[in-house]
């Protein structure tokens, strides 16, 4: 495991960006102040050594709401990977199993994917009442097309490997086979598309809020902060430069993850990539 | 050669025929009333009745798909339920600043991605090939926002060199129009960049290995003939395939390019459609980006034929 991890410095320097992210979300109450709290006497303050990022123009402090958004972005990123990756698996899987199933399924999937993402999402967040839930949702629909075309394809090029006929012609049941002898070798492919998801989710989130589609204005997120920047820009940059750099931070993390995982676990995408 | 192109044409008609029950069945499936969502918190019984009628959601479902795709078909993309113009018409009134901006960042990524990602594979495994592929791995982690805000800050605010935000239609001059969309070009253009540029370097690596590179090498060709005429040309798929891929990027990000730099086209369309929640235009617009993306799939399965003649008889 160690040797491991020392031929991959990329996935190391990702991770440790990532484990500061995760601890700044825990201990948020402790480092930073009421990201809801307002001082009308504070009004575009620029950084200093009271406020570090800053104060916006209600005289709220940016280090706080910026310090607060990470566990929003974390949580949109995980969760969003999470739900994308289970139901594409599933749903790929069944399409590359069953060839009936297939037809109906992946002709659905190509409309999706005819659809811009943050479209889908802007248009699924308009019909509903916006939510940290919806959002989420609203971010893992589009993504879920993708998993599946790849979860598709690894299952269809192991289908009719040798072992699987062995399998089948011993009687195995379907679900056994599709579990115990298919599922395994889609793992390594699906964790690399996974890290990929989670950083497409971070960034639509942050889109999405910044365009006020996205997570509700009363709840610091990144994307939040940065669209409460937009009117102030000229006077008052720090607004957008502190919680965009954070979001640049944490998106490059989880890509060099991704990237390292997928140089050591698929060593033929490696190649092509 | 015509049988390819009529093949092609065909599988797009089933992908729209989803993209439009998809966009259909959003309006329905949403759990609540779509009419009262629409009509927002404050509104009055009779204001959500109104939104109903206009939308048609008092008749049968059947009966409004029928509609629905009937004026799809004769080109009516719905109905502003706020301004109560036509959708096609706002479209092509916010058309020229949205086409603009994605010929440019086009331009823009291609120009400057694909001499880099040769002079990487050129170069490979040296500090020119680091620095590219660094620059590459920072254009897919830079938001566009961002990006978009640095470039306003430095080159409007700090150097007054560029115009801070704005669009200046081609009817006052293409300078000027060109001086108003350079930095959202470069901005949008970024992560574009990156992707073009690794796929570049990808598939030329794979091409450098090959025999016939060795061979024209062998027969004096030079750097610059082996390179452009005997490896690029043959690494040509991949890489107009990534440029396809990209113009989806691409759509996504004009939406939020446009709310940086305050440039009324499609993108702004689609905000202020967000927020005043007239949702037939942001259904139309579904309609026309996935069409445009039907469009451009269709046309880089097209081009495969003039890059790689082999496709046509396969």
């Amino acid at each position: 495991m160690l040797s491991w991890l020392r031929r991959n410095p990329t996935i190391i320097a990702g991770s440790a960006i990532l484990v500061f992210f995760v601890v700044i979300a825990l201990i948020a109450p402790w480092i930073a102040g009421d990201p809801l709290g307002f001082d009308p006497l504070a009004r575009l303050k620029r950084p200093s050594a009271e406020f570090w990022f800053g104060t916006d123009q209600l005289g709220r402090d940016v280090f706080s709401r910026v310090v607060f958004g990470t566990r929003i972005s974390l949580i949109v990123g995980v969760s969003v990977a999470m739900i994308a990756t289970v139901i594409g698996l599933l749903i790929g899987v069944l399409c590359g199993y069953y060839r009936r199933v297939d037809e109906i399924v992946m002709r659905i999937m190509d409309g999706m994917m005819a659809i811009p993402a943050i479209l889908l999402a802007i248009a699924l967040i308009t019909l509903m009442k916006a939510s940290l839930l919806i959002v989420v949702i609203a971010i893992s629909i589009p993504e879920i097309p993708r998993v599946v075309r790849l979860v598709r394809s690894v299952v269809l090029s192991v289908r009719g490997l040798p072992y699987i006929e062995a399998a089948v012609s011993t009687g195995t049941r379907e679900l056994r086979i599709m579990s115990r002898h298919i599922l395994p070798s889609t793992i390594a492919p699906l964790i690399v598309q996974a890290t990929y998801v989670c950083s497409a989710a971070v960034l639509t989130e942050a889109g999405l809020s910044f365009l006020g589609a996205g997570t509700p204005p009363d709840i610091p997120s990144w994307g939040n902060v940065i669209a409460t920047g937009r009117a102030y820009f000229q006077l008052a940059p720090w607004i957008i430069f502190f919680p965009g750099l954070m979001l640049a931070l944490a998106v490059l993390a989880i890509n060099l993850v991704g990237d390292g995982l997928r140089d050591s676990l698929d060593p033929r995408i490696a190649r092509r990539l | 050669m015509t049988a390819y192109i009529l093949k092609r044409l065909l599988a797009a008609i089933p992908v729209m025929a989803i993209v439009a029950l998809f966009v259909f069945l959003l309006l329905h499936l949403t759990p609540g009333d779509p009419a009262a969502i629409i009509a927002g918190d404050e509104a009055s019984p009779a204001a959500i009745a109104s939104i109903r009628q206009k939308l048609g959601l008092d008749r049968p479902i059947w009966e409004q798909f029928g509609i629905y795709v009937g004026n799809l078909l004769r080109g009516d993309l719905g109905t502003s339920i706020f301004s109560n113009l036509p959708v096609l018409t706002l479209v092509k009134q916010r058309l020229e600043p949205t086409l603009v901006l994605a010929v440019s960042t086009l331009f823009v990524a291609v120009l400057f991605a694909v001499p880099m990602g040769v002079l990487a594979a050129w170069k490979a495994r040296t500090a020119i090939d680091r620095i590219i592929m660094g620059f590459s791995v920072l254009g897919f982690a830079v938001p566009v926002f961002l990006i978009g805000y640095l470039l306003i800050w430095l080159f409007a605010i700090e150097l007054h060199w560029l115009p801070v935000q704005g669009y200046r239609p081609l009817s006052e001059g293409i300078g000027e129009t060109a001086r108003s969309i350079v930095l959202p070009a470069f901005a949008l253009g970024m992560v574009y960049m990156a992707l073009i540029a690794r796929m570049t370097r990808a598939s030329m690596l794979e091409v450098l290995s090959e025999d016939y590179i060795r061979t024209a090498r062998a027969k004096g060709a030079t750097t610059t003939a082996m390179l452009l005429h005997h490896a690029l040309r043959n690494a040509a798929v991949p890489i107009v395939t990534v440029i396809g891929i990209g113009l989806a990027l691409l759509i996504s990000g004009v939406v939020i390019t446009e709310t940086v730099f305050n440039i009324p086209g499609l993108g702004r369309l689609t905000v202020d459609a967000i927020l005043k929640r007239d949702y037939p235009i942001i259904q139309g617009l579904i309609i026309l980006f996935a069409v445009v993306k039907v469009l451009v799939n269709l046309t880089i399965d097209i081009s495969y034929v003039f890059f790689d003649p082999r496709i046509r008889y396969s």
